[in-house]
């Protein structure tokens, strides 16, 4: 069964239910424990962003809470696995629709394929943050806990702290996307995110496939 | 020697200037440490213990001279123990006095992300501020001498301050004081080394160590700790000193290329989405059908 079986269009006030409670409980636990990871890591990262560990409690008390909201982080991700891996799978249409992406950044979306829930973007962006979040995880034990790295095995430490680096740099760059089309590209996506609820039209307009299925309509001919 | 208060000149993890970068006020003070004359009576160990208040320890024996087996926190000077077959069957007992090298240019200092839990005074002294430290041992990781050690307990780092408390009131670090054979020298960087290739004349003309010479390694700038070796193309023969110490690469480049990589790259994808906006604006839903509901 898939999650999206429990989101149902409601016939009270027309509106169709996009994310249920638990999804998006879901999405600000994991939302908001990497922006506390993400505010302290850039702390440690830059001199000129050592203030944010400033603003959040000094940089020892960062530097003690960020590996372990980083591991609640992570689990936050592997809880969402759990209900949203079969929606995020990569398919044929998703491979089409990645080929023609630049009419989607340029506001065509009539020359691409329907969506289902996800589109490709955002089954992308999952799947970074997914093996991002495992990459962080790995690289940033050996950060965690150095004084238990054997000498002989210190040149770890130094590739540890480049790949993970790299990984946070890499989720940033998804990060950032996703703020801006949450935000300001796709008006009502945060209203779907916070209350749950989207209209019809923003259903039809941006995951048709989905729309379709949910309010019980016959399947497009394409 | 008197160096007046000590100036700064360089800062970890600091983004704004540093008033005495680049700027020498006093002159560059080194230790020599000629370990051609050392004994290894420890008498620079107990001195460094009783001068920085911490309580005598245990020690750890493994069948060498050695106090233990690698410095601690609380226990930043231990003289290294190793003994050497030479090719004519000769045997002789290599004593290196290990400490904190104060490196001119810092690994410690470089890798520190922490503002002020390093610095490094105009008079060469590399300094930690434990109460800026937040814990992380990147200081560790960047070191070549494998010297900062981290307390589980306080989560801070510690290593040898080259007394900079003494040096900075116009005393001699209390090792040197203790050091009964005149193995210790402590002035200006430029008297030590001119002292110390005296020495390394001396034991050239007057010895066997026909390759004497003087360990002040280039990789890291020159330190402020110098060594006259018996041997000076062997230096790993004493405990492991390193024949070309360097900051490892992936360090350079993490605090290097990365950061510039990775700052052009946050900027270039703010400037992105922001220029998107401005060109395309946000995507509207379709209008809604008549007759439908809301
Ligand atoms: C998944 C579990 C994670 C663990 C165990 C972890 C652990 C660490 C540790 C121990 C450090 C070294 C600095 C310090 O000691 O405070 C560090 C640095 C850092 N972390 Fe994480 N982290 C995790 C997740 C994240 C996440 C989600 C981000 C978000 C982008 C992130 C971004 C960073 C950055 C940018 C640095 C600084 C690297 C540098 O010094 O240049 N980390 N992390
Ligand atoms: S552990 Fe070392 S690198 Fe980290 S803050 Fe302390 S002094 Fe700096
Ligand atoms: S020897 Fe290590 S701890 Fe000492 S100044 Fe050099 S890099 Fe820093």
């Amino acid at each position: 069964m898939s999650a999206a079986s429990d989101v149902r269009p409601s016939g009270a006030t027309g509106e169709i239910e996009r994310y249920t409670f638990r999804e998006r409980v879901m999405h600000w636990f994991t939302g908001i424990t990497y922006l506390y990871c993400l505010a302290t890591g850039l702390a440690f990262y830059s001199p000129h962003l050592y203030w944010l560990a400033s603003v959040l409690g000094g940089g020892a008390t960062s530097r003690f809470w960020h590996p372990i909201l980083g591991v609640v982080f992570l689990m936050g991700t592997l809880w969402m696995n759990n209900f949203w891996h079969r929606d995020m799978e990569m398919t044929e249409t998703d491979r089409r629709w990645l080929d023609r992406v630049e009419h989607y950044m340029a506001n065509r979306d009539d020359l691409l394929p329907s969506q289902e829930r996800f589109n490709a973007g955002q089954k992308l962006f999952y799947w970074l943050m997914l093996y991002g979040a495992l990459l962080l995880l790995l690289t940033g034990f050996f950060l965690w806990v150095p004084e238990y790295i054997p000498r002989q095995a210190a040149w770890v430490r130094p590739l540890a702290v480049l790949l993970h680096e790299i990984a946070a740099l890499a989720t940033i760059g998804g990060f950032i996307i996703h703020i801006y089309m949450g935000v300001f590209f796709v008006p009502g996506s945060m209203t779907a995110i916070t209350t749950g609820w989207v209209s019809r039209a923003w259903a039809r307009t941006h995951h048709r496939l989905w729309y379709l299925r949910v309010t019980g309509s016959p399947p497009p001919q394409e | 020697m008197s160096n007046g208060p000590l100036q700064i000149k360089a800062i970890s993890g600091h983004a704004g200037p540093v008033p005495g970068r680049d700027a020498s006020r006093d002159y560059d003070v080194c230790k020599l440490v000629d370990v051609t004359t050392c004994i290894g009576c420890k008498a620079c160990e107990v001195a460094c213990l009783e001068w920085n208040g911490y309580p005598f320890r245990e020690t750890v024996f493994d069948n060498t001279y050695q106090t233990m087996p690698d410095l601690a926190w609380n226990y930043y000077n231990l003289i290294r123990f190793d003994e050497h077959v030479a090719e004519d069957g000769t045997l002789s007992w290599l004593m290196r006095k290990d400490q904190c090298m104060h490196c001119a240019d810092p690994g410690c200092l470089l890798a520190c992300p922490a503002d002020g839990a390093i610095v490094q005074y105009s008079n060469g002294i590399v300094d930690f501020q434990q109460e800026h430290c937040i814990g992380c041992q990147y200081c560790v990781t960047g070191c070549p001498f494998n010297i900062p050690k981290f307390n589980k307990e306080t989560k801070k780092v510690h290593k040898c301050t080259l007394c900079s408390d003494r040096v900075g009131a116009g005393l001699e670090p209390a090792c040197i004081k203790a050091c009964p054979t005149g193995c210790l020298h402590f002035g200006s960087k430029d008297d030590m080394k001119e002292l110390a290739e005296t020495r390394v004349r001396q034991l050239h003309e007057h010895s066997s160590h026909k390759n004497a010479g003087v360990y002040d390694p280039a990789g890291v700038g020159g330190t402020h700790v110098i060594y006259v070796l018996h041997d000076k193309d062997h230096p790993e023969r004493y405990g492991g000193l390193p024949k070309d110490p360097q900051i490892p690469l992936l360090v350079r480049l993490w605090k290097g290329p990365l950061k510039w990589l990775g700052n052009i790259a946050i900027a270039a994808g703010i400037i992105g989405v922001a220029t998107h906006y401005l060109r395309f604006g946000p995507k509207r839903a379709e209008e809604e059908t008549k007759g439908e509901p809301k």
